[in-house]
């Protein structure tokens, strides 16, 4: 047993530190410290520096321009990443679709995709969900029926993250209505370009437009754009959605939550001292500390596992439900810590910086909005019920 | 031991709900709650004619309630439908502070509150305060029959719509002593006062209020100078009751909602609410929500009692509102999958002013250590 890292990994964490020191431009990571929404390109800028670095698919071997890090590297790139504030890597076309072309895809659709993904080319949303396929997502029901050399795909997709911002999405359509449910599913690459796609947001209760609706009316989709075998998109979505539970732990995100909310206590006041020394408050933050430093543990455990060459399976749903807890519970203690600087609705125009007068201290005013839209956390990439069935299935096997 | 309501208090339960289903659709809140003005003027005017703003004074005072019970009853119908409307603002703070203090001119206002035509607000919290009701930094000086303000306030709910403010003011003692607190009625046009207003995210409005050299005529004063600490808690503790019994009206809603999804929605071929864990949480809701309930009673009937169980009851039950609020909202959303996140669905509008409640009138840790220090220390 031994806790530390070695002295190579030590010399990558500087590498990688020396680079964000160097790059990562003060517009963004300010922008990510405030909790403000990045912009489309404010991440196509970022990702683009990434890229240039040879760095954007820390997951990716080196054969298709990622940079082949095993899972130790990709944890400490990540900390060092929300340690400077880094905008996150969005993960549709890198942490979702990149591996399932890899694994499946034909050698064309490598070749074609993949640099596409790494210069920005293509922005990748994910049509999994619709409105009555949720959790039970094998029920999908959006068509797609073969003519020719070609797929017409009708119906829709929802929760489309970033949707509004994308010119590709990879689907899981039906194509065929025999058998089990999870037997006729197909995986499909769609131009958002196509005749016969639109787009309508969802704005979430945080008043952000981040999701959207995709609808589907006789789109044509040739068949070289499907992944894979016909029928066989159950097994490639499966694979997908385990690279989407990498890093689900999220504790880098956590790690930086709790710093900012330690700072914001102690500028805020109570009674005329610092809120951090109010023992009912620092109790409060001290058990999520406590959590929080075991569960960096836990995660390290899989990883390092991981790193062995063994595939963590169940392990990443209790990475996933205890991580989004923490990450939850830091977005409630840090709404409480502001006091009733929590009820103003701050938009852009009354954000500091703006030329309105200022309403809120700039480290509250968007701390209302993360509490509010980070209870997505243990809804998405499977519900944190979901998981707990995984886990009970899985690892206890009851 | 009876905890039915009585015959008068059950005539306006009727009507106020009646009002309120005809009116209150929840479209229209929600639309409401965003507009220029946080609620509708109309419906104001309606409440009032009802007799609901009535309900929160005694008889005394020109009203027809003004009980504890009075003011869950109402509040609790409002917080059903999700309301946005100022009445803790207007009536049960500024109204109470008037009729306990206000002098000649001053009280004939409680007249012009309970009709409708009034709208006031309270600038007394402050960006280092805290929730803590004798911590005042705002100065106030005498300048020969004149006083004059000087200070930041900070939150003023419904500020931006009221004709009056009410001010508080230090004139002596330490920044946290409770003797040395004023209380001043200033017309939101004073020269000097400038309102920062802006909307809030569980609807309604507020504003940040400076307050550089006002000055103020001796008949602006309320009650006696250096001595409002008493009122002022009274009335905090009467709106504690208010937002309280908003808040069990909401978490009626909320579950009514969510019971109502678990049975419709699908997914594995059933109904999400066939689903052992989920029917467990529910349950859990349903407990907490009966306790809050229990905790509503205990404070209404306390609260025009003797001061040392008023301010115990004030912090169990704004202690517990908050925690079993937090729960009922989250569980909610988390229960709803990805609809119960959207802007769209009522929902949202419902939790996002559960969740709010904490944030006025002293949160739930502030709770906790102020009944360690009322009732175990
Ligand atoms: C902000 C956000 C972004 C998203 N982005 C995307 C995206 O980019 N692409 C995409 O395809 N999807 C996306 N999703 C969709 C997401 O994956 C689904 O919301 C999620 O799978 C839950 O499905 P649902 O919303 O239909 O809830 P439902 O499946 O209807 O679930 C409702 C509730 O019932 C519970 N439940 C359901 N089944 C069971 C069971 N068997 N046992 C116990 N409890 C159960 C759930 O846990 C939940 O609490 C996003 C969602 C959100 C909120």
């Amino acid at each position: 047993m031994n806790l530390e890292y070695t002295d190579e990994q030590l010399a990558f964490r500087q590498e990688v530190r020396a680079f964000l020191e160097a790059e990562l431009p003060e517009s963004l990571s300010a922008k990510v410290k405030s909790g403000k929404t990045l912009n489309k390109s404010d991440i196509e800028q970022w990702h683009a520096i990434l890229n240039k670095q040879g760095w954007l698919a820390g997951n990716w071997p080196k054969a298709y321009g990622g940079a082949g890090w095993n899972a130790v590297q990709r944890h400490l790139f990540e900390e060092e990443m929300t340690g400077a504030s880094a905008p996150r890597i969005l993960p549709f076309g890198l942490a979702m679709l990149g591996p399932v072309l890899q694994e499946f895809g034909s050698a064309e659709q490598q070749e074609y995709y993949l640099p596409k993904v790494l210069n920005g080319e293509h922005w990748w949303c994910q049509g999994y969900s619709e409105p009555g396929a949720g959790s039970d997502l094998a029920s999908l029901k959006t068509r797609a029926e073969r003519e020719g050399d070609h797929y017409i795909v009708n119906g829709q997709k929802t929760w489309t993250t970033l949707g509004q911002h994308a010119n590709m999405i990879f689907c899981l359509v039906r194509t065929a209505k025999e058998g089990k449910p999870q037997e006729g599913i197909s995986f499909l690459l769609i131009d958002m370009n196509s005749e016969g796609v639109s787009v309508r947001p969802i704005v979430l209760i945080d008043g952000e437009p981040e999701v959207n609706e995709v609808f589907f009316d006789n789109v044509k989709v040739p068949v070289a754009n499907r992944v894979g075998e016909e029928n066989k998109g159950w097994t490639y979505a499966k694979y997908l959605l385990t690279h989407e539970r990498t890093n689900i732990a999220g504790v880098g995100f956590a790690v930086a939550g709790l710093e900012s909310l330690k700072r914001i206590a102690r500028t805020e006041q109570s009674k005329g001292r610092p809120l951090i020394e109010n023992p009912y408050f620092a109790a409060q933050i001290a058990r999520i500390e406590i959590d929080l430093m075991a569960m960096s543990t836990t995660n390290l455990r899989v990883i390092s596992k991981a790193a062995a060459g063994q595939a963590p399976g169940a392990e990443s749903s209790m990475l996933k439900v205890k991580g989004s807890e923490i990450r939850q519970a830091i977005n409630a203690l840090t709404r409480s810590a502001i006091g009733s600087y929590a009820m103003p609705f701050v938009s852009e125009e009354l954000e500091p910086g703006s030329n309105a007068l200022p309403v809120v201290p700039d480290y509250a005013a968007s701390v209302t909005g993360a509490y509010f839209n980070n209870r997505k956390l243990s809804i998405y990439g499977g519900s944190n019920e979901i998981q707990r069935s995984i886990i009970s299935k899985a690892l206890l096997e009851l | 031991m009876n905890f039915d309501l009585t015959d008068e208090r059950q005539m306006l339960q009727d009507s106020l709900r009646k009002y309120l289903a005809d009116h209150y659709s929840n479209e229209v809140i929600r639309a409401l709650a965003k507009s220029d003005c946080g609620y509708s003027k109309e419906n104001w005017a309606g409440l009032a004619e009802l007799g609901v703003v009535g309900a929160l004074f005694s008889e005394e005072d020109g009203g027809y309630g003004g009980a504890g019970f009075d003011m869950a009853l109402v509040f609790e119908e409002l917080g059903r439908v999700g309301a946005t409307d100022p009445l803790v603002d207007t009536a049960v703070l500024c109204g109470g502070i008037l009729a306990a203090l206000g002098h000649g001119e001053q009280k004939n206002l409680v007249e012009s509150i309970i009709e409708g035509s009034l709208q006031m607000a309270l600038a007394h919290a402050e960006p280092q305060s805290r929730y803590e009701l004798s911590r005042v930094d705002t100065r106030v000086e005498r300048e020969g029959e004149d006083f004059v303000l000087n200070g930041q306030k900070c939150v003023v709910v419904n500020a931006s719509a009221a004709d009056y403010l009410i001010v508080s003011a230090r004139s002596e003692g330490a920044v946290a002593a409770t003797a040395g607190i004023s209380l001043f009625l200033v017309p939101t046009d004073t020269a000097g006062l400038t309102l920062n207003d802006y909307p809030l995210s569980a609807g309604g409005r507020a504003a940040e209020v400076q307050l550089d050299n006002v000055r103020l005529g001796a008949a602006s004063l309320l009650g006696k100078q250096g001595d409002a600490f008493d009122t002022l808690e009274l009335v905090h503790a009467r709106a504690t009751v208010a937002v309280c019994a908003e808040a069990l009206g909401l978490m009626e809603t909320i579950r009514a909602l969510t019971t109502d999804y678990l049975k419709v929605r699908k997914q594995f071929g059933r109904p999400i609410g066939k689903f052992q864990v989920l029917q467990h949480r529910m349950a859990d809701i349903l407990i907490e929500i009966e306790q809050a309930r229990s905790a509503v009673i205990n404070l209404a009937g306390h609260v025009d009692g003797e001061r040392d169980a008023r301010e115990k009851h004030v912090s169990a039950t704004k202690n517990l509102i908050g925690l079993v609020g937090k729960l009922v909202a989250e569980e909610s959303i988390q229960m709803h999958g990805g609809i119960g996140m959207t802007e769209e669905y009522e929902l949202g509008h419902l939790a996002k002013r559960l969740i709010m409640v904490d944030h006025r009138l002293g949160d739930a840790t502030f709770h906790l250590e102020r009944f360690v220090e009322l009732a175990v220390a």
